[in-house]
């Protein structure tokens, strides 16, 4: 682990000549200094632009499968291509989209400004992360280029080990190479949480953010490499037919369910904990309240990430694992449901009584709040055997993890970009379209994925390209759904360019929040976070809101 | 170079002092460590379900391993760790001549695993007990058959080993490196983190061994069936 980064050239100091504040924006200007920036921020806004990509890409197959589900005929795509399309729908946005997203872009840009430090602790292997990042993602575009991948998400053998006739191999390769970015950035928070905390931080000051980026790498850690080994092994399958998935040679396909859903399953948590730390920190902002329940909320991010790793089997009830098993992960799967209620609970209790508004981050996280719920609890529905063995394999599945993985996550994301957006650019966005948009998303979100849950109780299978008339109705409005849905994000990601240039110069805390990034570091911080030579000391808690704080930060002006 | 206390030489620009610096990476390789206990263990656990439910095939192929040479390779890995060890007390006493004397012992007695490796899968390649369409298994007459569940052993045994190469080789041009960072002095007994933490995961590869040695070679030692080691 090499530690030995040299000091790129401190240029930030208060002022330029031009009286024009360095900031770690115009630190310095050209392609290669954001190419070989070892600065966590600049990586954060690599990654943003390169998960934003893939979310556009990802949601392109999307749209493209619900216009094939307009109607009951299969008259748009060959099923071959739609299998295709709903495989690289799913490849792309788990990998290349939900993983990375809050962990990534905020995690990278928060995590070391929370801490109260200059940067993560090894920022060469962050700045490494994003490009093996990359390469996984330039390699999983090529097999989508050349023809694609039908297997699924899941690559389940011996379909994808023996029969598949696409570019499995160059997926597995691509999805490998990803691993590890995710590996990295787990790596790289948890020793900084652990190490690089300011004098005074100490772990139960720590905004609640921490602990769910805490939590998140802890699994990021532990699970990524099981996906890693058993892609290889997958892949030494599928080339020279080792025979270690294949039954005609005494191997075992469901070893390979089993292997995969020890990391994906925890993957699942990989998307929604970070999400979760970020609904704490706009909570508690927009009710100007001590967050209700902070130690609990705490420890159910870990206790989320240790469940998560012991009810894979949950995936598994039809594929003839033993019923005893089942059993066992059935009820500890019921038994995760314990950590979430806990924070969806305490997040209510610090609503109550708060002063609270209804700002763009907050209508995110209200919708949050009330999507993950309906997702959460279905999930509890598919924890029940027998439940399981009805809706299995159909669209009552699909809309339960849409609701947990856009309801939850991507609300989440969004929540937070328009809460950070102006410490991270230092220009707000427009706020009354900004809070019209998160609308149009929450609406087109419920239009598009209420109706399958109807569809998969009625027992419309997932992953067909046609379907029997009496679904129609229900798939029109999810079609219709999603068209607004897309139209809501596109409308958000439009305003945010927008406002890079044109958008209101934003102050320190406009928000009036609490929190080293925003009381500490300017909008947007220097390229060292806080102001020169200033050496973080934390003295209180976090959140420590008094209900007499004056909305709007006139407390602490930001220099111009 | 001074030799104050509280050098400062080789501290990077985000930490406050060189102990921090260290914490941070000792506990980083620590992680990293774990991450590839995790990556291993995926291997174990596989090894695990096939051994039982074919433990007859397993010892019937293990047989065709030769216990002496995995022995022989078994002895210098220890030394090798031995020699790492003493690296690192060297780089703890500032001495730069015993650190370059303990990378060299090291990555000497690490190319010689490797080089006996060589053979062995060289003798495997030539017995055809590489997995795949080739793959054939010697019956109770010594006839080849395909497809036996032997095959799920070898499977095993090269996916193991070749990891475990493989990190092997990685470790040998990290040392290649470290051994340049030796000669130019750029260790001093303030800041040896990297010997250290190399160290560390030159162990660690070397107990994966130690678990990989008997799961792998001894498990047919005395079962007794033809084609044992020649
Ligand atoms: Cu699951």
């Amino acid at each position: 682990m090499s530690s030995t980064v040299l000091s790129p050239s401190a240029k930030a100091s208060p002022s330029s000549p031009e009286g024009e504040r360095k900031t770690f924006l115009n630190a310095d200007y050209g392609w290669k200094s954001w190419l070989f920036t070892v600065d966590h921020k600049r990586i954060a806004v690599l990654y943003l632009i390169s998960i934003m990509v893939f979310f556009l890409i990802g949601g392109t197959f999307a749209l493209l499968m619900r216009a094939e589900l307009l109607t009951a005929k299969g008259d748009l795509f060959e099923a071959e291509t739609y299998n295709k399309l709903f495989t690289m729908h799913g490849v792309v946005m788990i990998f290349f989209f939900l993983v990375p997203s809050i962990p990534a872009v905020l995690g990278n840009f928060l995590v070391p400004i929370m801490v109260g430090t200059k940067d993560l602790a090894f920022p060469k292997i962050n700045l490494l992360s994003w490009y093996i990042y990359i390469v996984g993602g330039a390699a999983t575009l090529f097999v989508a280029i050349t023809g694609g991948i039908d297997t699924g998400w899941t690559f389940y053998a011996p379909y994808s080990s023996t029969y598949a006739n696409t570019n499995v191999a160059g997926t597995a390769v691509a999805v490998f190479i990803t691993g590890f970015s995710s590996i990295l950035t787990g790596l790289n928070f948890i020793v900084t949480i652990h190490k690089m905390r300011a004098p005074g931080m100490t772990w139960f000051r720590m905004p609640l953010f921490l602990w769910a980026q805490y939590a998140t790498s802890l699994i990021m850690v532990l699970g990524t490499p099981v996906l890693a080994i058993t892609i290889v092994l997958l892949g030494l399958e599928r080339v020279f037919h080792i025979g270690i998935f294949d039954p005609a040679l005494g191997g075992d396909p469901v070893l390979f369910q089993h292997l995969f859903w020890f990391y994906s399953h925890p993957a699942v948590y990989i998307m929604i904990l970070p999400g979760m730390g970020v609904i704490s920190e706009i909570i508690a902002c927009f009710s100007k309240k001590r967050m209700f329940g902070y130690h609990f909320i705490a420890f159910s991010s870990l206790a989320i990430a240790i469940f998560g790793f012991v009810v894979w089997g949950h995936h598994m009830f039809v594929s003839g694992q033993s019923a005893y098993a089942s059993f066992v992960f059935s009820f500890l799967t019921m038994l995760v449901a314990i950590p979430s209620a806990v924070k969806v609970f305490n997040w209510t209790a610090t609503l109550y009584k708060g002063q609270v508004s209804l700002e763009t981050p907050m209508l995110y996280a209200l919708g949050f709040i009330g999507l993950f719920t309906i997702g959460g609890l279905t999930g509890v529905f598919l924890a029940v055997m027998g439940l399981d063995r009805h809706v299995h394999d159909t669209y009552f599945v699909v809309a339960h993890f849409h609701y947990v993985m856009v309801g939850g996550m991507v609300m989440a994301f969004m929540g937070g970009m328009h809460f950070w957006w102006s410490k991270m650019f230092g220009r707000k966005y427009p706020e009354w379209i900004a809070q019209f948009s998160s609308v149009v998303v929450f609406v087109g979100f419920n239009f598009t994925f209420f109706p399958q849950f109807l569809l998969g109780y009625m027992g419309m299978p997932r992953r067909y390209h046609q379907y029997n008339a009496e679904f129609e109705v229900l798939n029109v409005l999810s079609s219709a759904g999603a068209s607004i849905l897309g139209t809501g994000f596109l409308m958000t990601i439009c305003y945010f360019i927008w406002s890079l240039k044109w958008g209101q110069v934003a102050e320190r805390n406009p928000w009036g929040a609490k929190g080293l990034e925003w009381e500490r570091a300017p909008s947007p911080p220097p390229t060292f976070n806080f102001e020169d030579g200033e050496r973080i000391v934390v003295t209180e808690d976090a959140y420590a809101y008094t209900h007499e704080e004056p909305h709007g930060g006139s407390l602490q002006e930001a220099r111009k | 170079m001074s030799d104050h206390a509280h050098s400062t030489v080789g501290l990077a620009h985000h930490f406050d002092d060189l102990e921090q610096q260290k914490e941070s990476g000792t506990l980083g390789m620590w992680a990293f460590l774990i991450t590839e206990v995790l990556f291993f263990g995926g291997l174990f656990g596989a090894y695990a379900v096939y051994r039982s439910s074919y433990p007859d095939a397993f010892m019937r192929a293990s047989a065709q391993l030769d216990v002496n040479l995995g022995g022989i390779n078994t002895i210098v890995l220890i030394v090798s760790s031995l020699t790492m060890a003493l690296a690192v007390y060297a780089a703890q006493k500032g001495s730069k001549g015993g650190i370059i004397a303990g990378l060299v012992g090291t990555w000497v007695f690490g190319a010689a695993f490797l080089v006996v490796k060589y053979f062995e899968y060289k003798h495997k390649w030539e017995h055809h007990l590489i997995p795949g369409p080739n793959f054939l298994f010697p019956d109770a007459h010594g006839v080849g058959q395909h497809g036996t569940p032997e095959q799920l052993y070898f499977a095993l045994y090269f996916a193991m080993t070749g990891m475990h190469a493989f990190h092997m080789i990685i470790g040998l041009v990290i040392l290649v490196w470290m051994m340049k960072k030796a000669r130019r002095g750029d260790f001093t007994v303030h800041n040896y983190a990297l010997v250290e933490n190399f160290g560390l995961y030159w162990h660690f590869v070397d107990i994966v061994w130690i678990f990989l040695f008997p799961l792998l070679y001894l498990i047919g030692a005395h079962s007794g069936t033809p084609g044992a080691p020649h």
